[in-house]
């Protein structure tokens, strides 16, 4: 789960890390009167936030040099549709503006934290290339990135703090300052089970202090149910209509951009599924993994959940059948069919057990059901009705 | 023979009287799996099915029974615990089957385990089976045929799938292992291929994977300087787009990196066959076993 950088740095200061000043702002007004407030070495600034990345490139982050200035900025950063490399090229509506204080900047670093699957465990990661993707500095520079694995047992300890400043050439009582600020991000991370805390830029201040300029958090979803402050942080403007109302019936969703429409059991199936759509010249609508034991229900719900997608031109069904009975599923296809009025061709893939009685089923139903043979016969044939119906 | 599971094998079902974990042990002991025992806490001394004694603690499922492996269906915030409690008790072989265990949790019992002789196979998985002797997870039994083709893989219905081709052209599995979804898990490929390559009736080995991790680079590596049987290879999520988590909580690609291109390059380098789509793994196999 995602959050905004204000609520991040909101969560990040409640463990001690080194944060500016700031305040979210509903108005030009509320902007003036905080700006007033945080202004600092005359300067305030004005970030829209959203749930991604590349907000200063795209034109979200602006610098404002009087209160007035501020107010102006608001209210054109409010509601505009901001662009960045990760929204997609219609951007995402900007419903909320975060104000700070102003730093006097003397070096810009970066700092993460995340879990390294090949040694599974919690890493901090830094580099003196602050305010650069560290995917392109992986990418480019992989020498200029300092690696620290956690051991769970012992939690970060300070030599690794010291091991990463040393190594980003900090000196003096900067030192110390960002052991704490490593130390306290770790401790955040650890009682918020953050999938990523990612502070970039880092800054080093004129005056030696270490402060997140820039914050954001990421959450492991299957640890939600045990920070119900956090998941209470969720900002559903944020998401992917789709996606939200696919989550309340459970069932994995991701949306594309093609005219397929697929419905799969199982998450690795599903996303072959879409890769021999690909195969066979189509492009598909979507991921969706109904999940082993999908009844009519839930069959119903994702149905209505593809339908609603105006780019989808035929139905994909593929399911292997394994304790789920295919005859069962079979009916739970057909009674969903019905009930959602079903307009568009509907190819059905089914294998696995009692795969006869389902099979017959379909064919009896009455319903416009083209059935395939295998896999390859699925696709090729979802990929001719998607062709046809153009 | 194959590998880790037999007909000797003696498991113990962790939440078996919990509504999945009492399903897939009436399914276990249909198939003919030895369930010789069954944990939950507070439950000690009743019989499951009127058959298997269920005790409290798997210390005592082990003393009593000797069970030597176990299976987990405990739900996500206990599993981790599950998963210790039969490491501490010495089982060589753990199966857990739990889907959404919080990934510190997992963190955890790998930094528990080091060391350890106890074997972990997933979680989010579904579990393994040497056809005819002993299926410990949630496969559909019926499927499978006794034979000589190993097959490990990241994902439930694409394995079931593989059987399912393998089945159909007549050949049958040795032993079929799913590794599961998660990004911090037991057993990865090079651990499984290690096996099958160690086990004289297994001739060739399908492997699946999916996107996200570098854990088919790291088999592909040990693979090309290390593996002399035939190999067929897929990977699915060619079509996911990055920075999406694609139903499981280890497919993603994030950053670049764990791309379905970059491991069928890899697999590919290291001299397996690949099957461009799920559809081909059958027909792939069959035309390497007869070159």
């Amino acid at each position: 789960m995602k959050i905004h950088e204000y609520q991040a740095k909101e969560i990040l200061r409640g463990f001690g890390v080194a944060v500016p000043r700031g305040k979210l702002v509903a108005s030009a007004e509320e902007a003036v009167a905080a700006a007033r407030e945080l202004m600092r070495g005359g300067v305030v600034v004005v970030k829209a936030q959203i749930h991604a990345g590349g907000r200063g490139k795209g034109g979200g982050v602006k610098i404002a040099r009087s209160a007035e200035e501020a107010g102006e900025i608001f209210r054109r950063i409010h509601g505009m549709q901001l662009v960045t490399h990760q929204t997609g090229p219609q951007g995402q509506k900007v419903r909320k503006v975060y104000l700070e204080e102003g730093m006097d900047i003397a070096r810009e670093l970066y700092l993460g934290l995340t879990l390294d699957r090949a040694v599974s465990r919690n890493t901090l990661m830094a580099s003196s290339e602050g305010g650069v993707e560290i995917e392109e500095v992986a990418a480019k520079h992989p020498e200029k990135i300092l690696r620290e694995p956690i051991d769970p047992v012992t939690g970060l300890s300070p030599f690794q703090g010291r091991n990463l400043a040393f190594g980003l050439g900090l000196e003096g009582a900067t030192v110390q300052s960002f052991v704490k600020f490593a130390a306290a991000m770790y401790r955040a991370h650890l009682e918020t089970d953050a999938s990523i805390v990612e502070i970039n830029p880092l800054v080093v201040t004129k005056q030696g202090e270490v402060v997140a300029l820039d914050a954001k958090m990421n959450f492991d979803d299957n640890a939600l149910f045990r920070h119900k402050e956090i998941a209470a942080l969720r900002d559903p403007d944020e998401e992917d209509p789709r996606e939200a109302q696919a989550k309340e019936h459970d069932l994995s969703y991701v949306g594309l951009s093609g005219n397929i429409g697929c419905m799969v059991n199982g998450a690795g199936l599903a996303m072959a599924t879409m890769d021999m759509i690909k195969l066979a010249g189509g492009q598909p609508a979507n991921f969706l993994d109904v999940g082993g034991g999908a009844d009519e229900a839930k069959v119903t719900a994702a149905f209505k959940l593809l339908l609603a997608d105006p780019q989808v031109k035929v139905v994909l069904v593929n399911i292997f059948g394994g304790i789920m009975k295919c005859d069962i599923i079979a009916a739970g296809i057909i009674a969903a069919a019905k009930q959602v009025n079903l307009s568009v061709p509907l190819v059905v893939r089914l294998e696995g057990t009692n795969v006869e009685q389902g099979r017959t089923l379909l064919a009896r139903s009455g319903l416009a059901i083209t059935p395939a043979a295998d896999l390859g016969d699925a696709a090729r044939k979802a990929v001719a009705a998607a062709g046809a119906s153009r | 023979m194959s590998v880790l599971v037999d007909k000797e094998t003696r498991v113990v079902c962790q939440g078996i009287t919990g509504s999945a974990g009492s399903f897939h042990s009436r399914q276990m002991l249909a198939y003919g799996t030895q369930l010789v025992a069954g944990v939950t806490p507070g439950k000690g001394g009743s019989k499951f099915e009127g058959k298997v004694p269920v005790f409290d603690t798997v210390r005592g499922a082990v003393k009593e029974t000797r069970a030597n492996a176990s299976v987990i269906f405990v739900p996500p915030a206990f599993a981790a615990d599950a998963i210790l409690e039969a490491v501490a008790a010495g089982i060589p072989l753990v199966v857990c089957i739990t889907e959404g265990i919080p990934i510190d949790d997992m963190v955890k019992v790998k930094r528990a385990m080091q060391g350890s002789q106890t074997r972990l196979i997933g979680p989010n998985c579904p579990g393994i089976i040497t056809p005819g002797e002993c299926k410990i997870g949630i496969m559909p039994g019926h499927i499978h045929k006794k034979g000589r083709i190993g097959i490990v893989s990241r994902s439930g219905t694409l394995t079931y799938e593989a059987v399912h081709q393998v089945t159909q052209l007549g050949m049958g599995q040795s032993t079929a292992i799913g590794i599961g979804g998660d990004p911090v898990h037991g057993m990865d490929f090079v651990d499984c291929m290690k096996l099958f390559a160690g086990d004289p009736d297994t001739d060739a080995v399908i492997l699946i994977g999916e996107i996200g991790g570098s854990e088919e680079e790291d088999a592909a590596a040990w693979i090309k300087g290390n593996y002399r049987k035939p190999v067929v290879g897929f990977i699915a999520g060619a079509t996911a787009p990055p920075g999406k988590r694609m139903g499981h909580a280890g497919a993603i690609i994030s950053g670049g990196k764990g791309t379905a291109q970059d491991k069928f390059r890899a697999l590919g380098e290291a001299g397996v066959h690949i099957a461009k789509g799920p559809h081909e793994l059958g027909s792939t196999l069959k035309s390497v076993l007869r070159a």
